[in-house]
């Protein structure tokens, strides 16, 4: 029997495979047993109602996906009223993800759905501020620790801070929201992509552009994880292209504790306990008892020089 | 009207466990003319609990040419528990397509459904009549072979560009339904021309119901004579697609529910929507 069950702070999940933030929703149960994930990660809520983008909202790219949905939200008391209940019917913790465009009312919402029955809340800093420049809370640590520090004083539930693979200071940013009190990272959102239809010359989004998801992601997410997983002492989840077991392996390798599938649910619907039956295997033909025996296990100690440079490799 | 009610968002009837991810297996796939290819598929029993005007995603296969990613929505054309067989008939207009058109007797493909919510036929619709253009006779196919079970009376009136491109004609025909041709090389297709014929079937017979598909001209159209005679109607639309399940927001139209504009997402409270709620694009 291999033990499955992973840590992230002070909450114990069953296994490390949960969905990511706006690929998963009630409706997924149809086709799949929602009780065997890890935790049920919601799609991101905003205080307000809010339409999302003009469609074309996505596109495909070779093996990948772009999005730009936005965030259309039915607003907070409709999430409390209807998704809270339904997932409480299942006995897995339960992650919600909010977002907000300004400091103050990511606090308020934080505090809104701080209620029974939720076991953690990601917070999904990946969104524009808008009384700074417009850029995303999680494009520098200066942003980051003022929301980080506002949200933690608005709920005494885990707190995952969601990052953005568009800053160019990943470690920072990580230190700067383990700093303002994050329980765990996640990491990473989608990165800001475009795609031209080449007989129209239109973009291919209605948006004109939006996120990267799906395999071409992953290099660039496993790379996050890594370096967040050196530099910080919480909990690093990750997120990114994972549509294979060797994938999850890859991310407990460079030190994620848990991972969350996004993208790949809308080939496979199934995949997310396709995984875990082939983790499972994974781990008992190798005599591997524990996933934390593989977390962190990266063999990386010849390689302190191009640690140090990694920001700035060509 | 009753038809508005149906559609609110939060009524519809989930599928309960209805939806599958399943293999299935090509039994032909044969070109119908220059464009068209009619797939059918040996299909367990669990995904043929289908409604007319329901779809399923497709997962197309990998080709050395073609490298589709995300899933192909299709209406479903056929289907028959009986038979175990699952039908689809397609246009050949891109990656995904042409990696379909590649398969061949034996092959293997994924398949997720039944999806979406379908077309409906009150019991006191008895004279139903369907307005289809390319595609859209894939999808309102189904329909006829429901008309036929439900013993009820269909005019189909299919639209091409020519002759040689008219499709499902004898399909139509032996499902028992009458059918009415018009293309544009016979300069029969126009609108005022497609007006006098459904004017002319509610002036006869009378119509319960009218049916369509996809394009805003027969939208606009049915939109007009639906008011003009208290006709109610159904649109089956279609929406770029990721997930196909409800989950990811990508297809969402707008539609106007009494004076209201709200956005639906066509894979889960469609494909069908009531045609005097559905928005000209
Ligand atoms: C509910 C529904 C039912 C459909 N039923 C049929 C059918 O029975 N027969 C048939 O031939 N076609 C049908 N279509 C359209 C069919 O999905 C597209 O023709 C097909 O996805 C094109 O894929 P491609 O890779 O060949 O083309 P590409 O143009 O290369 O596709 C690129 C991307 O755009 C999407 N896309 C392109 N056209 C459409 C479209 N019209 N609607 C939605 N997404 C599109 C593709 O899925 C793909 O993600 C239906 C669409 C919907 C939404
Ligand atoms: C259609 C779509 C919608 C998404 N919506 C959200 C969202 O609301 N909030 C969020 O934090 N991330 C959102 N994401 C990002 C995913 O949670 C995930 O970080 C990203 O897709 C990378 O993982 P993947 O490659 O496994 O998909 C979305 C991604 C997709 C494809
Ligand atoms: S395709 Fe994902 S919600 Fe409709």
């Amino acid at each position: 029997m291999v033990d499955l069950s992973t840590r992230i702070g002070s909450l114990t999940l069953a296994n490390p495979i949960m969905p990511a933030s706006g690929t998963f929703s009630e409706d997924l149960s149809e086709v799949l047993d929602l009780h065997q994930l890890g935790a049920h990660v919601t799609k991101t809520i905003t205080a307000e109602k809010r339409g999302g983008n003009p469609t074309p909202r996505v596109c495909e790219v070779r093996g990948s996906m772009l999005n730009s949905i936005g965030i259309p939200s039915k607003g907070v008391q409709h999430f409390i009223d209807n998704t809270i209940p339904f997932y409480n019917a299942y006995d897995v913790p339960l992650v919600v993800s909010i977002s907000a465009n300004s400091a103050d009312e990511f606090a308020r919402i934080c505090e809104q759905v701080s209620v029974p029955g939720v076991a953690a809340i990601e917070v999904n800093i990946s969104c524009p501020n808008i009384e700074e420049d417009g850029k995303a809370f999680a494009m520098r640590p200066s942003t980051t620790t003022t929301v980080m520090e506002k949200l933690r004083s608005a709920s005494d539930l885990p707190l995952w801070a969601k990052l953005s693979p568009n800053t160019g200071e990943t470690i920072e940013v990580a230190q700067a929201a383990e700093e303002a009190g994050a329980d765990a990272l996640v990491v990473a959102n989608t990165l800001l992509s475009m795609a031209i239809d080449i007989h129209t010359r239109k973009p291919k989004l209605g948006n004109l552009m939006g996120g990267l998801s799906g395999p071409s992601l992953k290099p660039i997410a496993l790379r996050m994880a890594y370096q967040c997983a050196k530099s910080v002492q919480i909990p690093v989840i990750g997120c990114g292209g994972i549509s294979t077991v060797e994938d999850i392996v890859e991310y407990l390798i460079a030190g994620a504790t848990a991972v969350q599938v996004g993208t790949a649910t809308f080939i496979n619907p199934n995949i997310m306990v396709t995984l875990l039956g082939q983790l499972e295997t994974y781990l008992e033909t190798r005599n591997i008892a524990d996933i934390s025996d593989l977390v962190g296990s990266v063999r990386d100690e010849d390689a302190a020089d191009s640690v140090v440079f990694m920001e700035t490799a060509p | 009207m009753s038809l508005i009610q149906r559609y609110n968002a939060g009524e519809v009837s989930p599928a309960n466990g209805t939806t599958h991810e399943v293999e299935t297996t090509v039994k032909t796939n044969t070109p119908v003319n220059g464009e068209y290819r009619l797939l059918t598929l040996d299909a367990p029993q669990s995904v043929l609990d289908c409604q007319p005007g329901q779809f399923f995603h497709i997962l197309c296969p990998v080709t050395k040419a073609e490298q589709p990613y995300l899933r192909r929505p299709m209406s479903i054309y056929g289907y028959s528990a009986e038979k175990g067989e699952l039908q689809f008939l397609y246009k050949v207009t891109g990656e995904g397509t042409r990696a379909l058109a590649t398969l061949t007797r034996g092959d293997t493909l994924n398949v997720l459904g039944p999806l979406g919510v379908g077309f409906t036929i009150q019991d006191d619709w008895q004279n139903l009549l369907l307005l289809a253009r390319g595609v859209g006779l894939a999808t309102l196919a189904p329909l006829a072979q429901e008309a036929q079970r439900l013993n009820r009376k269909l005019v189909a009136i299919c639209s091409a560009r020519n002759a040689d491109v008219l499709m499902s004609i004898d399909h139509f025909q032996s499902l028992g339904a009458e059918v009415i041709t018009v293309t544009d090389a016979d300069g029969t297709s126009d609108l005022e021309n497609l007006r006098d014929i459904i004017e002319g079937r509610i002036a006869s017979e009378g119509v319960d119901a009218m049916y369509t598909c996809g394009s805003n001209r027969m939208l606009k159209l049915l939109q007009e004579i639906g008011a003009k005679h208290q006709i109610p109607g159904e649109i089956a639309l279609e929406q770029q697609m990721a997930c196909g399940l409800g989950m990811c927001q990508c297809c969402v139209r707008s539609f106007n529910r009494k004076g209201t504009i709200t956005q639906e997402r066509v894979c889960r409270e469609g494909p069908v929507f009531g045609i005097e709620e559905a928005m000209a694009w």
